[in-house]
């Protein structure tokens, strides 16, 4: 008798081994708590009322979510072509400051509804300005992005301190920052908003950046899936040596699909530039970049996933904080922990769960098929 | 104003004790990537062996065993990323990411419940960290004008893991080049196939290189939190993994160059320090974030081709597959 | 009775029974054969005949499903490559196993070196290669780089790598592919002496002129199996063809005699030399005209491939000129897959999986590869789901292509299905030039009679077709004029009426040749 390997249904492959994957990552992250002295139990339900137990806390977690969808995409974009942009900080990093750019040049100039597309459009560039080096550098030098990017990252962040300390700063201030924009430059909180239609809800940072990050989303999957350029990208992704006989070329993909990348990560400083600290200040990106990468792994790179693993971490990061002020045993830095393990397993050891699985499912095909052969 | 011969050796004994970490990462990665597995969490590495390291000489009181828990968690860490990229062939540069994610967070998570203080070790004394020790003859040659001074100042005069760090390059260098082992190594990260076409392990070899890789980080780790510092300090590693894998490219892969490499980051480091508001003749005021930033710009340049080439082992990154 | 003092000596090798299959595909059938101690013994047979997959269970790359291996008189079992070089089996593979950046020492003591030390292991290596060098004439500077020697000598490291193992069996699989003449003349002294000394070789060829002149005995394969074991002094050349190729059954095609109007393809002179400096094609000069299929033959890496690749914009050629319905293709003035499509030039490529389709892709999104900015599958954003989806349902509904579902995945239909998806994508458009590769590689009988009907009637509406295929009986069948490539060159050209399998099987060996000019400076 031939031992095949029975292929999986696709919805093992799509849904369950995520949630493996993302139940082995839970796991050991309870077994650190535990180990720490905390029940495990009692901290995922404080994570999980932190984070959806109030509207304050839901609006915090999906304020985070806004970001994380943004540099999920970034990464998943790039992923589609089969690249690893892992420079999403900087690119947040330097995106944010085009829209800062943006706005404190015009804040006293403009109305916001001329500022707003203007800011995104800033970000956006700026942010795409950040990738096409390393771009460009891998599609026609040969120079691996893993590494330019990584080296982008801390350019960045020197570049970044570099301009707040020399150039930003408002005179005669310690802080490095920039002076606050005017009201007409500050993207509406998602409590105002919902206040003007008469709906009360708590104070939080959410603002309307986070339609602009479900627009997006969006606007991602259309890109993807229903345009040429999209078929383009994920050919050149999944074959190349089929791409070029189909007369796409792969250095192009790369520069173009590098450059969204870029883009749509610099919109995480909208977020927070614009919608929530209304000036320019150090730091701000504060590792979103990196959450990206989980973000996408854990997404499949597709929009829905994306923003269903952004709001899982957004919650992550929210219920964290909260966990803190909880059990002061447990430090906030714990969501780093459980971030780390999502990505070591739903990223480097993904299909760790598949064979077993595989003979798992082929024992019950094994049986259909005899009953079959019987009927 | 004017540089003296003692403003010069301040700056370059400050060059070696910079240094030191980024050597033993450099080293570490040299190992890791000449056997075929790209290693981007030296940064993380670095980081756990130095909490490691704080941690265990805070509670017994004795570096060596500060050393030992180091060289040991770091061991434990690439013993990971070898389960994720060589066993199940898992993209190497995600387990990386995952592991100095992992360590950026844990130690903090750690140093709260054991130290209840927000990502610190508490400060040790000196007998619990590796101190600077006087090479024999300091006394009888300072008074020799100029050479004194540089035996003195410059040669003599740091701890134990600093001459650990020039011996590892030896080491280095020796085991790639002149022993069996490194024979196979650097054979297995050009080309798979022929190491197991002549009856080699790929798999076992690979672990080992990684496993090296793990004990150069901690020692890398230990020097960072209770040689150079007397604390451990939440991510004191700050990027010098990176820089580290920054020095292993522009040396080429090699362990000389490697080192180099690592002083002419090392002495960018001093530079910028020493240099922080001073204005220059000519060329007035140097940024301080440019010089800090020019090992990175200095890399990319060089990966781009335009000085030289740096060309990585040719299986680097690629998990061997038998099945053909 | 047996005689005690005089034993005869085992055989070196002996397989008994041995089979080997990959998923559906049984590469290795229930082979026996034997080679004795001290002889050269030739496989030959085409490409997918199962002549690798053989000698890699012998070096344990592979273990067989089933069959016994005896080594010297000696039950057997080859794991891996560690089992195979214990037993003393050493080979020399087609893609050297050799560090490019390593000096000759270096790669010779790799695995097997004397010691912890690399300074013992090389001094005893230089003796030994020295020694090697001596008795066998392997000439090579030990302390070159290997990239910075010829392939001829990388070749001849291998072999000392083998030696250097205590190898007493040697397998060379394919050795003179990458030689030029001279170097192949030399690789035989260097066997035989080695024979001489008592070492066994097996040596993997499709190249009959060498079996003749270098080997002792012979065996043949075809589809999987052994048709064939004899002693060379006993066969010839012509024999040897015929049982490679075998006495296939012409398929009945109801092919009606080509009418060749005017000409659509105009090759001339030519030639492409690769980027490691290596001459793949040289001096090609044909036609093809509308209303004609013209098939080249050849052994697969004889050029076939990089001609397809020029003609179909893939990649430039480096001399000569080519034009093809109105497009011209020189070295200064290249051309690429689009400009191609849309001079009505289709293009089916010789690998499907590779370049044909994209296996991840649905059947909807590989049956416009190629065709995927055309204005009927694109508004100005968005792409036109349904008219892709609808466009796939036409072709899927022309070729038969099962089952006929656009959103399945391309990886999950059967080859023959696949392969009939991008035929009916590529002929749809009813191009004016048709570039064929392989067009029935792995495809079931069934479907190989299809897309045989299909090429035709391309041809009868006035299409002009260049056909590269492996199989012979394909070209004969299907071919108006054949064309032979060997060795990047045009070597002959025959009329497929007239064609038969084993004067082709002889002109891809470039065997003809050579008899017409032995006859002649003998005669």
């Amino acid at each position: 008798m031939a031992k095949t390997k029975q292929p999986l249904p696709a919805w093992a492959d799509i849904i369950l081994i995520p949630l493996i994957n993302l139940f082995i990552a839970f796991a050991v992250s309870s077994i650190i708590i535990y180990l720490i002295g905390e029940n495990p139990f009692e901290a995922f339900k404080v994570m999980i009322e932190g984070a959806f137990g109030t509207s304050e806390g839901i609006g915090y977690t999906l304020y985070y979510a806004t970001n994380f969808i943004f540099t999920g995409l970034a990464v998943a974009i790039a992923f589609h072509a089969m690249l690893f942009n892992i420079g999403g900080e900087g690119q947040a990093y330097i995106g944010g400051l085009g829209v800062a750019v943006a706005l404190l040049a015009l804040d006293g100039i403009l109305p916001f509804w001329a500022l707003f597309p203007i800011a995104i459009i800033a970000g956006m560039l700026f942010g795409a300005a950040w990738a096409a080096i390393p771009a460009y550098l891998q599609a026609y030098r040969g120079s691996h992005i893993v590494i330019t990017t990584i080296m982008f990252n801390f350019i960045a962040a020197n570049l970044m301190v570099y301009l707040l300390v020399n150039i930003f700063i408002v005179p005669g201030s310690m802080t490095p920052e920039s002076r606050v924009f005017t009201e007409n430059a500050q993207l509406p909180f998602m409590h105002e908003m919902l206040g003007w239609i008469g709906i009360q809800i708590s104070e939080s940072p959410l603002n309307l950046s986070f339609i602009v990050a479900l627009v997006v989303s969006i606007l991602f999957w259309i890109y993807v899936w229903h345009t040429r350029w999209g078929y383009a990208t994920r050919a050149v992704g999944f074959s190349e040596s089929a791409a070029e006989y189909a007369g796409i070329d792969p250095k192009k993909i790369i520069m173009v699909t590098m450059l969204i990348s870029g883009g749509l990560a610099g919109l995480a400083g909208l977020n927070e530039v614009m919608g929530v600290q209304h000036k320019l200040m150090l730091d701000f990106v504060a590792g979103y970049g990196f959450t990206g990468i989980a973000v996408a792994l854990m997404g499949r790179n597709h929009p829905v996933g994306i923003i269903l693993s952004s709001i899982l971490f957004g919650a992550l990061f929210q219920g964290g904080a909260e966990l803190a002020f909880e059990m002061p045993a447990i430090s906030k830095e714990m969501v780093f922990v459980i971030q780390g393990l999502i990505i070591l397993f739903s990223g480097a050891l993904a299909y760790m769960s598949k064979p077993w699985l595989e003979r798992f499912f082929s024992l019950f095909v094994g049986d259909n098929s005899s009953e079959m052969e019987v009927a | 104003m004017e540089f003296a011969l003692t403003d010069i050796l301040s700056i370059l004994a400050a060059t070696i004790r910079v240094s030191t970490p980024l050597i033993f990462a450099a080293m570490a990665g040299i190992f890791s990537e000449r056997s075929g597995i790209v290693d981007i969490s030296l940064e993380g590495k670095l980081l756990a062996g130095a909490f490691a390291a704080a941690s265990v000489a805070a509670v017994t009181g004795s570096p060596w065993l500060g050393l030992l828990a180091a060289i040991v968690v770091n061991m434990l860490l690439s013993l990971i990323h070898g389960f994720a990229s060589i066993t199940h062939n898992g993209d190497q540069v995600v387990s990386g990411v995952a592991i100095n994610i992992i360590v950026s967070g844990l130690t903090v998570v750690l140093g709260m419940a054991w130290f209840h203080r927000a990502g610190q070790t508490p400060t040790l004394p000196s007998d619990a960290r590796f101190m600077p020790i006087h090479l024999p003859g300091t006394e009888a040659l300072s008074h020799i004008p100029i050479l004194g001074d540089i035996y003195t100042k410059l040669i003599s005069g740091h701890n134990l893991l600093v001459y650990v760090a020039f011996l590892s390059v030896a080491v280095t260098w020796w085991v790639l080049f002149k022993t069996r082992f490194g024979l196979r190594l650097r054979a297995v990260g050009e080309n798979p196939n022929a190491v197991d076409t002549a009856g080699i392990s790929v798999a076992f070899l690979r672990y080992r290189a990684v496993l090296i890789a793990g004990i150069l980080t901690g020692i890398g780790g230990t020097y960072i939190s209770i040689a150079q510092n007397a604390s451990f300090i939440r991510d004191m590693s700050a990027g010098q993994g990176y820089i580290a894998l920054a020095a292993m490219i522009f040396g080429k892969w090699k362990p000389l160059p490697a080192m180099f490499a690592c002083f002419l980051f090392g002495f960018l480091d001093a530079l910028a320090m020493r240099l922080q508001g001073v204005s220059l003749p000519y060329v007035g005021e140097i940024p301080v974030q440019f010089i800090q930033a020019s090992p990175y710009i200095l890399t990319v340049i060089l990966l781009a081709g335009f000085v030289g080439r740096a060309v990585a082992p040719k299986a680097d990154g690629v998990p061997y597959v038998k099945e053909r | 009775m047996k005689d005690a003092s005089s034993p005869t000596p085992p055989m070196a090798i002996d397989l008994r029974g041995i089979s080997k299959s990959f998923g559906t595909v049984q590469a290795n059938k229930d082979i026996y054969f034997s080679v004795p101690q001290g002889t050269i013994h030739g496989i030959v047979g085409e490409n997918g005949a199962g002549k690798s997959t053989l000698m890699s269970i012998l070096y344990g790359f592979y273990e067989a499903d089933s069959g016994e291996i005896y080594i010297d008189g000696k039950l057997t079992r080859i794991r891996n490559s560690t089992d195979a070089i214990a037993a003393g089996i050493g080979m020399v593979h087609q893609h050297f196993m050799l560090v490019e950046n390593f000096t000759v020492l270096e790669n010779i003591i790799l695995g097997a070196e004397s010691g912890a030390m690399l300074s013992r292991s090389i001094a005893d290596a230089t003796t030994e290669a020295e020694r090697l060098e001596e008795e066998f004439g392997l000439h090579v500077d030990l302390h070159a780089r290997i990239d910075e020697i010829p392939v001829g000598q990388q070749q001849r490291v291998e072999t000392i790598k083998a030696l250097y193992r205590g190898a007493r069996i040697l397998i060379l699989d394919e050795p003179t592919g990458v030689l030029t003449p001279q170097e192949a003349d030399q690789l035989f002294d260097i066997l035989r002496s080695l024979r001489d000394k008592g070492v066994t070789v097996i040596i993997i060829t499709h190249k009959l002129r060498e079996i003749m002149d270098l080997t002792d005995n012979v065996s043949v394969m075809r589809q999987g199996q052994i048709v064939a074991n004899v002693k060379t002094s006993e066969t010839s050349k012509e024999e040897l063809a015929e049982l490679m190729v075998g006495r296939k059954i012409r398929m009945d095609l109801d092919k009606t005699a080509a009418d060749p109007k005017e000409t659509l393809i105009e090759i001339k002179h030519l030639g492409l030399i690769d980027e490691q400096q290596i001459k793949r094609l040289e001096d090609i000069t044909f036609e093809v005209h509308s209303g004609e299929i013209v098939g080249i033959a050849g052994v697969s890496g004889n050029g076939q491939s990089e001609l397809l690749e020029i003609l179909s914009g893939m990649r430039p050629c480096s001399k000569g000129e080519a034009h093809i319905n109105g497009l011209t293709i020189t070295p200064s003035q290249h051309s690429n897959p689009g400009e191609v499509r849309h001079a009505s030039i289709a293009h089916v490529p010789e690998d499907r999986l590779k370049r044909g389709l994209i296996p991840r892709f649905s059947a909807g999104e590989s049956a416009i590869l190629g065709y995927h900015n055309n204005p009927e599958y694109n508004g100005a954003i968005l792409s036109k789901a349904e008219a892709i989806k609808k466009h796939c349902l036409h072709l899927m509904d022309a070729f038969d292509v099962r089952p006929n579902h656009p959103a399945l995945k391309s990886a999950n239909f059967s080859g023959g299905n696949q392969q009939k998806l991008i035929l009916a994508r590529e002929m749809d458009p009813d191009p004016k030039v048709l570039l064929v590769g392989q067009p029935t590689r792995g495809v079931d009988i069934g479907a190989i009679e299809f897309i045989h009907k299909q090429i035709i009637a391309m041809r009868d509406r006035g299409s002009a077709v260049l056909l590269v295929s492996g199989e012979l009986d394909e070209l004969i069948s299907l071919a108006d004029r054949i064309v032979v490539m060997f060795d990047g060159r045009i070597v002959g050209e025959v009329n497929a009426a007239e064609a038969d399998e084993r004067t082709l099987g002889l002109m891809m060996a470039n065997a003809h040749q050579e008899d017409e000019y032995k006859e002649a400076t003998h005669g």
